[in-house]
């Protein structure tokens, strides 16, 4: 055996044991621990090529030299698949059939680890029929996980073994049905497989080069430090359509109000993007208007940075049609009416047009101020609404975390904003508001 | 007895349907005339009339009682016509009135349209120009008339996006719209009108700070045939690649004093638009030879004006070659209009059936090519040759073209009285002729112009200083002068103009400033025309008889009067109280401290707009004219 081939099988055991060290593990962990792969996961295409700056992994400078050459073949490799048929019978060359040997060994191992899994969920299937539901669901959740997690290193393994374009084509076909399994599976429970995972993985494929890259074109400006067959219009042009169908776990989320548009089971479903987007969907859509504007008294919000923004503008609404619909600019007006027939511009009276800013002004420090002392409250409420339609369905712990930051990010700005001249308002106008917004602000909090 | 009764017997035997197709065919004067024959001519005209033109608020209630199926309402006579009297005729006409003329009052406010658009349902037609003081309110009273198709509102400032708007939603069948000068209007109410009343065939966006976007819904009419741009900075040769998009129906076209188009975008245009027949592209100051190419395409093209740009002979001949068809052209103030291109021109439009020239200071157009205009431009309508060198020859030539109605000759200086001999001799439909500063004329010319066109509507004599009173005697033949200019004629006397107000009943606009004219003129003048609208006595030697003579002219809406020496302030105050339709008055600034505060916020209550004019400023004015 070369030092290379010898190199590179360790290489490979040393990543494939720790990895299997962490998969009889992961049969058995909690859902949360899952994330500890990745670190380790990503650590192996480093062992092969990050040797020129890590060097103290190997001994010797023959071991580095090695590693050198080894990383070098693998590069070309990879050079093989762009341009496959021109320049195929001198990649050929360089090709070892033993590493491939190694490989395919290692990957037929995994796959009966694989074998080993499904006959486990199958057994357990079995026996569920006595099992409460509740755990049955849990259970299913580890082990699509831990599938969904050997899939993936299957895929990352097989992935540096391929010599040719056309097989990397294929795989990633494969990788695109896995993903869609996976991405599947998380529709089907309504859950959430953990963000980090997709954030990870990065979409390129480029793990085959054993450079992470965030983004397409970064692959392709590196490539060209690799040779002048990379510097090419054709080699430099964005590839097409193939991201597609790249593993990309594209997490998207589903209402849970069936029959929304926004619900996974509606015709034209349109998936929500972040989970915050889903709580402001529901909010909007699902749930009462509980803020009503303390100026107009007619606008209503489920949302109160809704009504924060309504609030920035309200009475300034200078616009009016004649069906008694107010815009803040005049070209939304016009095109107001020019959609529906019969509606003109309303002529606004002198001097009714706007508030007198002094008022306006004050007005919007108590909402301000009624918005700071009902912050708890509201919490409250959110929370209520999640027991009520049991929201562990639809929030991941990690949305509920962004849910509640983001709770944070719409309170501070009119505090700092009033700092100075809240309090002797607060003193003056809560007699005014108290009774108006009594609904959501506790009386004992203003008095 | 018996024998009148029979004369009258044809007449009564004739069906009131007949009689009333006979009236149509009179003209004011005649009908007047009709009605006072008798009795029941008298209430046949009065139900015949259909338009009727007020003169004075007070005269409405007896023209109400006396004619009951008025049409057409016009005002411009009455500028001091209010709310009052509008909604006083709009309750008596409400079921015949189409047509409602407001274009000179100012007193009305939205309470009268509103009241009109409510009653008159029929109403088809409204003319708001210079209604400078309206807003947004009277023009939602407007769109109230959902029947109108025909509404002026040029320079009515106040009215913003919002107004239009509601015209637009409101007016559906609006044909023709004018919103020449309303600056307050934008893309958006632009963009709305196209958008609602698709039936627009002709519309004026004159001045209008618009720009691409609210010019393309403009363009997408289906109807539109009529576009005047003039002067809209904000429309560029992009706009008008628009325009050839949607532009199959356009027949006239405007973009003068578009300084922001080019050649290029004229090229995109005129390469689409066949059906265009009038075009005017007068300073647009880029159009160069480019478009030459373009008039190829422009086989129907009857009018072209070009003032004001740079024509290249090879533009010229192009036109020459291509505009098979052309009935008028305009050079004013074209600085490449040469000799040659002229001749090419009048070669080969020697068989169209009018052609107008427009030629004012054409420097480089020599004698000769007066000549050649003159031999073959037999058709010519319309000639305008102010600042030019051409001379008696060539006035000679151009007389032949006995269609000639209107010529312009203004600071022509080597026109003399032979030359207008022959104008005289052979031009018998020139309506209007002007003569400004033409030094060389004499009584022997005007005499002969008087003589020979017997339809002279307007002449212009202005600083003719050879010319006397024999001239104005025999101008009083003239009887259709309406506008008369004897500026600065030094030589001329109250003599000359009692004959042409005796002569020349229809006088309507008339100039003496810095004339030898006395109170006797002024007094014959208010005794006999009665038409007179608009004088100006700056600088003659009248007084307060005069001056208060005058002010018994009903109709007069217009009167300068500075620098009259021995007017004093209580002749002055007692004129302008008499004059009661008066709109416009010119006086010097030393009587502004003179008059008392409350009569002049009263006269300017009436609807009077007085303006101020400083002595001094007026004489360095002067001082630039050459005497």
């Amino acid at each position: 055996m070369d030092p290379d081939e010898k190199l590179c099988a360790e290489t490979w055991v040393k990543s494939s044991s720790g990895h299997e060290s962490l998969n009889t593990d992961s049969n058995n962990r909690p859902f949360t621990d899952f994330d500890r792969h990745h670190p380790k996961w990503e650590e192996s295409p480093f062992n092969g090529c990050g040797v020129r700056t890590l060097g103290q992994q190997f001994s010797g400078f023959e071991g580095s030299f090695a590693s050198d050459v080894d990383s070098q073949r693998q590069k070309k490799d990879l050079h093989g698949k762009q341009i496959p048929e021109a320049h195929e019978s001198g990649y050929m060359q360089n090709w070892d059939p033993s590493a491939m040997l190694n490989n395919l060994l290692f990957l037929e191992k995994k796959i009966h680890q694989l074998q080993d899994l499904v006959q486990l969920v199958v057994g357990r299937r079995g026996q569920a029929m006595n099992q409460a539901d509740e755990i049955l669901v849990q259970q299913q959740q580890l082990i699509t996980a831990d599938l969904t997690s050997i899939i993936v290193q299957l895929i990352s393994t097989a992935g540096s073994l391929l010599p040719s374009l056309k097989n990397s084509e294929s795989l990633a076909s494969q990788l695109g049905q896995f993903g869609g399994i996976a991405t599947q599976l998380a529709g089907v429970t309504d859950n959430v497989v953990p963000n980090k995972m997709e954030d990870r993985h990065d979409p390129t494929g480029v793990s085959e080069d054993h450079d992470g890259f965030k983004r397409d074109a970064n692959l392709r400006m590196h490539m060209r430090g690799h040779g002048d067959e990379y510097k090419t219009p054709a080699a430099l042009a964005k590839p097409h359509k193939e991201s597609s169908s790249d593993p990309i776990f594209i997490k998207r989320y589903s209402c849970p109000y069936v029959g929304c548009k926004r619900n996974k089971d509606h015709k034209k479903f349109q998936p929500l993007k972040t989970i915050l987007c889903v709580k402001n969907h529901y909010k909007r859509t699902h749930c009462d208007k509980n803020y009503t504007c303390s100026r107009c008294h007619t606008k209503k919000f489920s949302v109160i940075a809704d009504l924060k923004t309504h609030e920035k503008h309200c009475g300034r609404d200078k616009w009016l049609c004649s069906c008694g619909t107010t815009f803040s600019r005049k070209d939304k007006l016009f095109g107001h009416i020019a959609l529906f027939q019969g509606h003109t511009p309303a002529i606004p009276h002198e001097g009714a047009g706007a508030w007198p800013s002094d008022q306006g002004q004050s007005r919007s420090e108590a909402t301000n101020k009624v918005e700071q002392l009902d912050f708890n409250s509201c919490q409250g409420l959110m929370e209520v609404e999640r027991s009520g339609d049991d929201p562990s369905n639809y929030f991941s712990p990690l949305g509920f975390d962004t849910s509640s930051l983001a709770g944070f990010q719409e309170f501070p700005r009119p505090l700092f904003e009033d700092a100075e001249s809240s309090f002797s308002f607060f003193l003056s106008g809560s007699g005014d508001y108290s009774p108006k917004n009594g609904r959501y602000a506790a009386p004992n909090d203003l008095e | 007895m018996q024998r009148l009764q029979l004369l009258n017997n044809p007449m009564e035997s004739l069906s009131e349907e007949i009689i009333s197709t006979i009236l149509d065919y009179l003209d004011s004067a005649s009908s007047k005339s009709f009605s006072a024959t008798s009795k029941s001519f008298h209430s046949l005209e009065s139900r015949h009339r259909k338009t009727l033109k007020l003169l004075h608020p007070d005269s409405l209630p007896a023209a109400l009682r006396r004619y009951r199926h008025i049409r057409r309402l016009d005002f411009t006579n009455c500028p001091s016509a209010d709310d009052g009297v509008i909604s006083a005729a709009a309750e008596a006409y409400s079921a015949t009135l189409r047509s409602v003329d407001l274009s000179r009052s100012r007193l009305f406010t939205h309470a009268a349209l509103s009241l009109l658009a409510a009653k008159c349902g029929g109403l088809v037609e409204l003319d708001l120009s210079n209604a400078t003081e309206l807003r947004d309110a009277a023009a939602a009273a407007v769109a109230e008339a959902r029947n109108l198709e025909k509404l002026w509102m040029g320079r009515c400032r106040l009215v913003s996006d919002i107004g239009i708007g509601c015209i637009a939603v409101g007016c559906k069948k609006l044909k023709l719209l004018s919103l020449k000068w309303c600056v307050r209007i934008t893309d958006l109410g632009v963009g709305l009108l196209a958008n609602k009343c698709t039936l627009l065939r002709a519309l004026d966006l004159s001045y209008l700070p618009i720009t691409d976007k609210g010019l393309s819904p403009v363009l997408q009419l289906k109807n539109l045939k009529e576009l005047a741009l003039v002067g809209c900075p904000g429309i560029d040769d992009d706009s008008l690649k628009h325009l050839k998009q949607a532009s199959k129906s356009l027949e006239v076209l405007d973009v003068s004093y578009c300084s922001n188009v080019s050649c290029n975008g004229l090229a995109s245009l005129i390469n689409d638009t066949d059906s265009l027949h009038h075009l005017n592209i007068a300073y647009c100051f880029s159009v160069t030879s480019d478009l030459s190419k373009c008039f190829y395409k422009l086989s129907e093209l009857q009018t072209i004006k070009l003032d004001g740009c740079h024509i290249s002979l090879a533009l010229m001949k192009s036109i020459a070659d291509c505009c098979s068809s052309l009935k008028e052209l305009s050079f004013f103030k074209c600085s490449g209009v040469g000799d040659e291109g002229l001749s090419c021109i009048a070669r080969k439009h020697r068989l169209a059936e009018e052609a107008g020239h427009h030629m004012e200071n054409c420097s480089m157009v020599s004698k000769e090519a007066f000549v050649f205009i003159g031999t073959r431009c037999q058709s010519l309508e319309d000639a305008d040759f102010t600042e030019t060198e051409i001379n008696d020859e060539g006035l000679e030539t151009i007389s032949r073209c006995s269609k000639l109605k209107n010529l312009k000759l203004g600071l022509c200086l080597n026109v003399t009285d032979r030359g207008l001999s022959y104008v005289g001799s052979r031009c018998q439909n020139l309506t209007h002729l002007d003569l400004y500063r033409c030094m060389e004329i004499t009584d022997i010319g005007i005499s002969a112009i008087a003589n020979g066109c017997p339809l002279l509507e307007m002449i212009d004599m202005a600083y003719c200083d050879k010319i006397g009173d024999t001239s104005l005697t025999a101008l009083a033949r003239c009887i259709h002068l309406k506008t008369l200019e004897i500026r600065g004629c030094s030589c001329l006397s109250s003599l000359g103009l009692s004959a042409v107000s005796m002569g020349c009943r229809q006088l309507a606009v008339l100039d003496i400033k810095k004339c030898y004219i006395t109170d006797d003129g002024l007094i014959s003048l208010a005794q006999n025309s009665q038409s007179l609208k608009q004088i100006n006595i700056s600088y003659c030697p009248v007084t307060d008889v005069g001056l208060v003579a005058l002010a018994s002219i009903r109709r007069l809406q217009n009167l300068t009067v500075l620098n009259v020496m021995q007017l004093t302030v209580d002749g002055l105050v007692a004129a302008i109280l008499g004059c009661r339709g008066l709109m416009k008055l010119k006086l010097d600034t030393m009587y502004k401290s003179r008059i008392p505060e409350a009569f002049l916020s009263e006269i300017e209550g009436r609807g009077c707009n007085i303006q101020w004019r400083n002595k001094a400023v007026l004489r360095s004015q002067s001082a630039y004219k050459p005497q």
